[in-house]
């Protein structure tokens, strides 16, 4: 690991100001922030992050959980990840954030990981964690070894000829599925940023994986007020029962209304290079009556534009499959 | 476990830790001169570059209920702290990447991985390690579990195991078998142990 100076944040704006002189955002920033410390030591001492500096933000009043005043959740930036899954409104009120959280990782690394840390954990490509691969993200303009190498756990959405690197994580699956917003505050103000705006395509630019700029500190996460009615569930498949990443992954809400799909949200993790929506598939289920063949024609939708790789082709059958098991399960709870 | 360190190993009139510190040394020496020739043929980075050593800091901890002063570089692990600078070598680096839970020790009564914390970053924390949860003659419930049972083979992940698994029966869980193996997912027993492990756990659980 690379020599770094270390500084404690003794105020948000002091935090700020320290990471505003970056040249880039946080992810593989000269000055990092570190909350638990799971994604960025484990990248420090493989030297794919190599920040000079590093700005301790843990003792940051951003650890409380609150209701809102529009009924919904108020989340701290630094609310450990096993805090969140079991608090008692998450569970009840919000069970796919909960389900999704206790999905990923381990018991230990989630009394570590925070909300903010989890939104920007970074991708488990093997050649981007890797130092003497290609990997654009890591080093922009190196190439992609991915492309035609290891791509088993890699994107199928989203993906360029730059990057099909995933997004690796399971709760920004059900934050993209709830229509969370992350609070973020930095240089030039606050502002709120929807979830699914969050996250940017990989594109020539694969470097940048969310809309953050220098100096930019998540502050929080806001999940608006569930419908009373609706059921959530996280459904995740992958290589090994536990302590594994997604191979597909679904987050689905849905509120049956007479016998029909009132309302319905679904993101799946796993497959694309960011958490992924589609809207063509919930349009396909809204309004209707819930069937197989329903759950067919969207689980198609969602996946119309699938581009797998040489080696991930089963995926797009495997997302398929999860898409319609998760729409089936969840309707029959609603 | 613990009390092994202090036996006579194989017969030999010193520890089995005094042993594999006299062939670590001379496995040191040999090696030193090569170690050179591939630290000179790094090629730097853009980054400025900083001395070692430049961002040495003092930190209080509370280790085992004795309060500890210990001076650490900035990139010094939570885990090199604990083995390294206190010698409490109880607690083992197996990946040193967060993927199999052998360093996993209580901080704050939480259980957490002290590959992936910067000991920087726990000034003024309360950390237990497996010597603060018991010793050869009192030892933890968990540990009499583990021996009751042979929760272990080669003994590498013990006190990892034993560590989560005390933190375990205090965290929001079922009750049931696959909930406990679900809970203990983070500790990797390359040896296969799990079932033992499991039966210890469950001995706690019911006591």
């Amino acid at each position: 690991m690379q020599a770094f100076n270390y500084t404690r944040a003794k105020s948000i704006d002091q935090a700020i100001a320290t990471a505003a002189q970056a040249t880039t955002a946080q992810q593989g920033a000269e000055i990092r922030f570190v909350a638990g410390g799971t994604t960025l030591l484990d990248l420090m001492k493989l030297d794919v992050e190599h920040p000079v500096q590093v700005v301790d933000i843990n003792r940051l009043p951003l650890s409380s959980i609150e209701s809102s005043a529009e009924g919904g959740l108020a989340i701290g930036a630094l609310v450990r990840n096993a805090d969140l899954a079991n608090h008692p409104d998450v569970r009840a009120r919000y069970p796919v954030l909960s389900q999704a959280i206790l999905a990923g990782a381990s018991g230990q690394i989630r009394n570590m990981a925070t909300t903010s840390g989890n939104l920007l954990q970074r991708t488990r490509c093997v050649y981007f964690r890797d130092i003497h691969s290609a990997c654009n993200k890591r080093e922009p303009g190196s190439g992609c070894s991915a492309l035609n190498g290891y791509h088993r756990n890699l994107a199928i959405l989203g993906g360029s000829e730059h990057c099909i690197a995933t997004n690796p994580s399971d709760m920004n699956v059900a934050l993209t599925a709830l229509d969370a917003v992350v609070s973020i505050q930095g240089p030039h103000g606050r502002r709120d940023v929807p979830v699914a705006e969050f996250f940017v395509l990989p594109g020539a630019t694969p470097q940048r994986e969310t809309v953050m700029e220098p100096g930019d500190l998540i502050t929080g996460v806001r999940l608006p007020k569930p419908t009373g009615h609706a059921k959530s569930l996280y459904l995740k498949l992958r290589d090994r029962a536990s302590y594994e990443f997604a191979l597909a992954s679904v987050a689905i809400v849905l509120a049956l209304k007479d016998g029909r799909i009132q309302q319905v949200a679904m993101a799946m993790g796993g497959v694309g290079t960011r958490p992924w929506r589609s809207a063509s598939a919930e349009q396909v289920l809204r309004g209707n009556a819930p069937s197989p063949d329903l759950f067919k024609r969207a689980a198609d939708a969602f996946l119309a534009s699938a581009q797998p790789q040489a080696d991930n082709r089963f995926k797009v059958e495997l997302a398929r499959r999860c898409l319609i098991k998760a729409m089936s399960d969840v309707s029959t709870a609603a | 476990m613990a009390h092994q360190q202090h036996l006579p190993f194989a017969g030999l009139p010193f520890s089995r830790r005094k042993f594999l510190q006299m062939i670590t040394v001379a496995g040191a020496t040999t090696g030193l001169a090569s170690f050179n020739l591939i630290a000179a043929s790094v090629p730097t980075r853009g980054a400025p570059e900083k001395t070692a050593g430049s961002g040495q800091e003092t930190i209080k901890l509370s280790v085992n209920g004795q309060p500890r002063s210990v001076s650490v570089d900035s990139r010094t692990s939570l885990l090199d702290a604990l083995r390294d600078h206190l010698q409490l070598t109880g607690t083992k680096k197996g990946c040193d990447h967060g993927q199999c839970g052998a360093c996993t020790v209580h901080v704050n009564g939480r259980r957490v991985l002290s590959c992936l914390s910067l000991a920087v970053m726990h000034d003024g924390d309360t950390v237990t390690t497996i010597e603060g949860l018991g010793q050869p003659g009192s030892l933890h419930p968990m540990q009499q579990a583990f021996v009751d049972h042979d929760g272990y083979q080669c003994g590498y992940c013990t006190s990892g195991q034993i560590m989560s698994a005390v933190a375990v029966l205090k965290e929001p869980w079922g009750r049931d078998d696959d909930s406990l193996r679900e809970a203990m997912s983070g500790n990797i027993c390359r040896c296969g142990a799990y079932k033992n492990i499991l039966a210890a756990i469950k001995q706690v659980q019911s006591a």
